[in-house]
């Protein structure tokens, strides 16, 4: 009645769990740390032509390896180019392969875990079997080959970790999924009659997201590792465009002559994948209904 | 529980004959001639190469050469490699001590680094030590491997000059020097695993201190650390052990930059050579059996867990 | 951990130096840039594979520091007429096994070149039709045609003996456990990480040996390999990077040995391959020497190599006895290069994509050559790949440009024929001129180096016309070793000869 719904207490709306999620996530505090880095370094990597001092591939012949020093903050490396310059351009190969790769993946991995979990069955079984076939190979083994055979560069690379990366996806959300169905308002949705494909999408899916986005994150910081592995090996970015871990690759001539070469690249890449860890686990954290 | 056994260990065959199909397919689409690089500075030779080609049965369709080596798998034949001539299973055998011996001193890293670390963060969770304890376990998981590699052989070996930066001396050989070469490249390994084992220590001895047990001796009064040790430590293991098997797979089959950084002849480093000399049997041979063992150690972590968690159901 | 493991050796050392003992107990531990493939002298293409031979396999005959064929496992020969060559052996010489050295061994370990299944070696001696046993010291060579270059090849791989017994019973697996008849036995070897030999008692050169073991290790990271010498853990590294030359110099454990080396590196253009020759610079010759004239070669040696290779425009390198000093390559000049790529008819810039293997100092040098020929108009594109791919992509004309190198021969013919003649084996771009063909065969004709040179030259100024090649830099050995190695033979070969080696204590 009015009169009654007049004169009881107010009662706190609840939030909605995304609410309480992020709320949650601002308050982790090493969170937010992994947060600043990531931010720090996607807007490095967008405004690197405004913030590099010189062009990363402009040689210099008779300013090679040169110390740290005022002109050169980071040195010069063994073509006599501003190394601070290629560090700062380097993140764009790094990050746009932490990312599109982490995409690719999950494009790949999602649907299949998705329609494996749903579905069940021979559908389950064909798609875990071929899952666990492909974690059974070493992942660099699988990354490599498919590098090799597609061509070394980024565009390539990206392919091949975001190929490579995809089981994991499938796994995730393969999990995520079967939990989800045990759901009563899942039950319910089928009951009254909609199409498989429909509740899929509109009432499983996004509840499977959360982890998704926590191993999204946690994948963008493998990812980039997976980059900088395979243009240490040769097959990533062609040169003269820098990439951490070519960087890395030709540091290792000069490992006592020019250590600063790959001392720089190096920290780079750790600080990166150190913010995505952060961001990561402070995700997970906050999205746990345990609250550990 | 028999037939869940039954029923995994008939699914290791499928999973095999799976990956020996995708390497076997990604090897063709591979560029690259494996007559080129076996003929070395003779690759000038059309004719040579034409005649390593069809030795080497480079010409006949693909699904043939795939059911000769399949044939010769079945038969316990894993073939030979191009590049040495030397079997397959001989080079196995002789690198996959060495990786082992790696993986394995990587675990123990992983372990005396992790587990405490776990423990501490906690037992002492919110606090500095927290934050100490997950900055050592992150710095593990975020750092490269071939970069702390290059940087350990820099710092270590080229500035104070403690440890060798390469030259692997088997255990049985001269114990002293084999694990002066193998210290650094375990130590890098196991810094990655460090850190995840870390995470589930954590979380598994949260949800232990929080069971009613720990309540119980904690109003009984006993001091703190008994409490942690005796009764936490035990249950909070169980986890870590279980997922500890399954990193050691993964350390076997992904060594793969570390021993390349070190020069460690290791299974990593052959595999990976492998590639770049498109040197096909050695690259079957080897991913066949790490993805074996791969396969079993899950196995056999499964059923520990099934062991050890009854109320667990397959599926 | 080393300095303990030092202190306990040098103390042993001490110890044992005091006593009188016998010809000390050495081991030479040699680094090598890789590892070797199968060691077996008929089936093994590998550079660094001839290095582990000179310990182990003596050769028919070998080359002095001049690169003057001189006896081994031969003592001498000469032609009967240009269509048999007589070999004269030396007698009382065993295989390690103990089989006898003689005719009979020297046809078969021929047979086995030109027949055995698997063969590298069949074009570098098919010019033998028949080998026949005069006595067991004397073998006679029918040969099909005169053919110069067939000594030479007699002290290289092919010329390497092998025992006969054990090759027959051991047919391909020869290479797991090889018998030869070299100053070392074969011990043992564990791929990728070393090869070890044991003195051989019953070499006919015993003298000239003073080590009892030998032990080549591959490491192919150059800094780590650089380490292991500067630390002691290594005795001589076949090859020291020219960057870590100067760390080499400084050091007062250690000293160097350098020698010019027949090999060179150079950018080849497809001008007759497949589909991708029809490229701009594919199809000028002025284009391609505008690409000429816009590169420094001295700068470039300068940036990658310290300076210590030298420039070349040919095929043989300065200290070859076929280098025509004549034919120097150009100074930069950009003004002139910009003119031939206005004349060649092509818009600048010309876009010219280039194959690299991505090893790091061949990388390098492309970057800097990208830089150089910007200014004359050129847009360079680089794709680096591994190894074998770029060999498969040449192979199969798949390229505009490459940027390969070759680890040169003595002679020559060897460095120049296949490359530059229709249809040769390393005549990546399909080069295809009926004037340098004639120039090549007539080449082979002749057996002085006056008579050669003379129509090199003709041959150098034909090329430099269509310029199908550049030729950059040719290579040095440079080699790292111990101060009290003493008796080190530099060839320009590069190989390691351990006859009259020694450790001075």
């Amino acid at each position: 009645m009015s009169t009654a719904a007049a004169l009881a207490p107010a009662l706190p709306v609840p939030d909605s769990p995304a609410r309480v999620a992020a709320r949650r996530l601002l308050a982790h505090r090493s969170a937010m740390v992994g947060l600043a880095l990531c931010v720090l370094f996607v807007a490095v990597a967008a405004a690197a032509p405004l913030i590099s001092p010189v062009s990363p591939i402009a040689t210099d012949w008779s300013a090679i390896r040169q110390a740290p020093s005022w002109a050169h903050w980071m040195g010069t490396d063994e073509l006599g180019r501003d190394e601070l310059a290629r560090v700062i351009f380097g993140a764009r190969a790094s990050l746009l392969a932490g990312v599109v790769s982490v995409l690719i993946a999950a494009a790949i991995g999602v649907p299949a875990g998705l329609a494996a979990g749903f579905a069940r069955g021979m559908t389950d079984t064909l798609l875990s079997r071929i899952v666990d076939a492909m974690l059974a190979i070493p992942f660099l083994v699988l990354a490599i080959a498919l590098a090799a055979f597609l061509g070394p560069n980024l565009r390539n690379a990206m392919i091949a970790i975001g190929v490579t990366t995809a089981p994991i996806f499938m796994r995730v959300a393969r999990g995520a999924t079967m939990d989800v169905m045990t759901y009563d308002y899942i039950e319910a949705a089928r009951a009254v009659g909609n199409p498989a494909w429909r509740v899929a999408v509109r009432h499983v899916m996004p509840n499977i997201f959360p982890p998704i986005l926590v191993q999204g994150t946690l994948s963008i910081a493998t990812s980039i590792i997976a980059e900088a592995s395979l243009s240490f090996l040769g097959l990533g970015e062609q040169p003269p465009t820098p990439a951490w871990g070519s960087m890395l690759n030709a540091a290792q001539q000069f490992l006592t002559q020019a250590p600063w070469l790959a001392i720089f690249p190096g920290a780079a890449i750790f600080l990166t994948v150190l913010g995505f860890n952060l961001l990561g686990d402070g995700l997970r954290d906050a999205l746990d209904p345990r609250g550990i | 529980m028999r037939g869940y056994l039954g029923s995994r260990i008939a699914q290791i065959l499928p999973t095999l004959f799976l990956v020996s199909i995708i390497v076997f397919g990604l090897q063709q689409l591979m560029p690259g001639d494996p007559a080129l690089v076996i003929a070395g500075e003779s690759a000038g030779d059309p004719a040579l190469v034409a005649q390593i080609r069809n030795e080497l049965m480079l010409n006949r369709p693909v699904p043939v050469q795939y059911l000769h080596w399949l044939d010769n798998v079945l038969h316990g034949n894993l073939g030979y490699s191009w590049r040495l001539q030397e079997p397959v299973m001989q080079l196995v055998e002789q690198k996959l001590p060495v990786t082992a011996q790696l993986s394995v001193m990587a675990f123990l890293f992983a372990v005396v680094i992790g587990v405490p670390m776990g423990i501490l963060s906690a037992v002492k969770r919110n606090t500095a030590w927290d934050w100490l304890a997950n900055g050592i376990g992150l710095f593990g998981l975020s750092i490269p491997t071939f970069w702390l590699g290059i940087v350990m052989i820099l710092v270590v070996s080229v500035w104070l000059g403690w440890l060798p930066p390469s030259g692997y001396v088997p255990l049985t050989q001269n114990w002293v020097r084999s694990l002066a070469t193998t210290v650094m490249p375990a130590f890098v390994l196991g810094n990655a695993i460090a850190a995840i084992l870390m995470r589930h220590t954590r979380s598994a001895m949260l949800v232990a201190l929080g069971q009613d047990y720990v309540r119980t001796a904690r109003a009984k009064g006993l001091s703190e650390w008994v409490v942690v040790l005796r009764h936490a430590l035990r249950n909070a293991l169980i986890p870590v052990v279980t997922l500890g098997a399954l990193q050691l797979g993964a350390l076997l089959s992904g060594a793969v930059l570390t021993e390349q950084v070190f020069s460690v002849p290791g299974i990593g480093k052959l595999v990976v050579d492998a590639v770049f000399n498109r040197d096909y049997p050695v690259i079957q041979g080897v991913v066949l059996v790490t993805a074996l063992l791969y396969v079993l150690l899950n196995l056999i972590t499964d059923l520990l867990y099934f062991l050890i968690n009854p109320r667990m159901h397959a599926g | 951990m080393r300095r303990i493991f030092f202190a306990a050796s040098a103390a042993a050392f001490l110890l044992l130096g005091a006593a009188p003992r016998p010809a000390a107990a050495q081991t030479l531990r040699i680094g090598l840039r890789e590892d070797p493939d199968v060691l077996d002298p008929t089936l093994g293409g590998s550079y660094v594979g001839r290095i582990v031979f000179a310990g182990m396999c003596d050769k028919l005959f070998d080359y002095d520091t001049k690169l003057d064929i001189v006896p081994q496992l031969a003592t001498g020969y000469e032609y009967k007429d240009p269509t048999h060559l007589i070999l004269h052996l030396r007698p009382g010489v065993t295989f390690q096994d103990g089989e006898k050295f003689d005719a009979a061994a020297v046809k078969y370990t021929l047979m086995r070149d030109l027949t055995m299944k698997g063969t590298l070696r069949k074009g570098q001696i098919d010019a033998i039709s028949a080998i026949d046993v005069i006595d067991p010291l004397t073998v006679e060579l029918v040969l099909k045609s005169p053919d110069s270059p067939l000594l030479a090849q007699l002290a290289g791989r092919p010329g390497i003996m092998v025992a006969p017994e054990v090759a027959e019973k051991e047919g391909a697996k020869f290479g797991l456990h090889p018998v030869c008849a070299g100053p070392f036995s074969f011990v043992k070897r564990v791929p990728e990480q070393e090869i070890v030999l044991q003195r051989f008692p019953g070499y006919w050169n015993a003298k000239a040996i003073h080590f009892d073991q030998v032990v080549y290790v591959p490491i192919v990271n150059s800094a780590v390999r650089l380490a292991n010498l500067q630390s002691g853990a290594l005795d001589l590294v076949e090859y020291i990077v020219p960057t870590d030359v100067p760390a080499v110099e400084k050091d007062p454990k250690l000293k160097l040995a350098m020698s010019w080396s027949p090999g060179y590196d150079g950018i080849t253009f497809n001008v007759g391959k497949g589909p991708m020759a029809k490229s701009p610079i594919g199809e000028s010759a002025d284009l391609r020497k505008a690409f000429d004239l816009a590169i420094d070669r001295k700068a470039l040696i300068q940036v990658v190599y310290n300076g210590l290779y030298p420039a070349i425009a040919q095929a043989n390198p300065p200290g070859s006895p076929f280098y025509i000093p004549s034919v120097q390559p150009p100074a930069r000049n950009i003004p002139e290069a910009q003119k031939l790529v206005a004349a060649s008819g092509f818009k600048a810039p010309v876009t010219v994509t280039m194959i690299v293997p991505n090893s790091p100092d061949i990388l390098q040098a492309a970057q800097v050559v990208q830089a150089m020929v910007k200014p004359a108009g050129f847009d360079l594109k680089i794709q680096a790949m591994e190894f074998a791919s770029s060999l498969a992509a040449a192979h199969a004309g798949d390229f505009q440009s490459y940027l390969i190198g070759w680890s040169g021969r003595a002679d020559a013919d060897g460095n120049m024929y296949s490359f530059l003649h229709t249809g040769g084996g390393f005549n990546w771009g399909g080069y295809s001129d009926p004037v340098v063909n004639k120039l090549l065969d007539e080449a082979r004709l002749y057996t002085s180096v006056p008579e050669r040179d003379a129509v090199y030259a003709k041959l150098w100024a034909r090329v430099h016309e269509q310029m199908p090649l550049i030729y950059l830099w040719g290579l040095k050995n440079i080699v790292g070793m111990k101060k009290e190695l003493m008796g080190f033979r530099q060839v320009p070969d590069g190989i390691i000869r351990i006859q009259g080696m020694s450790m001075a204590n």
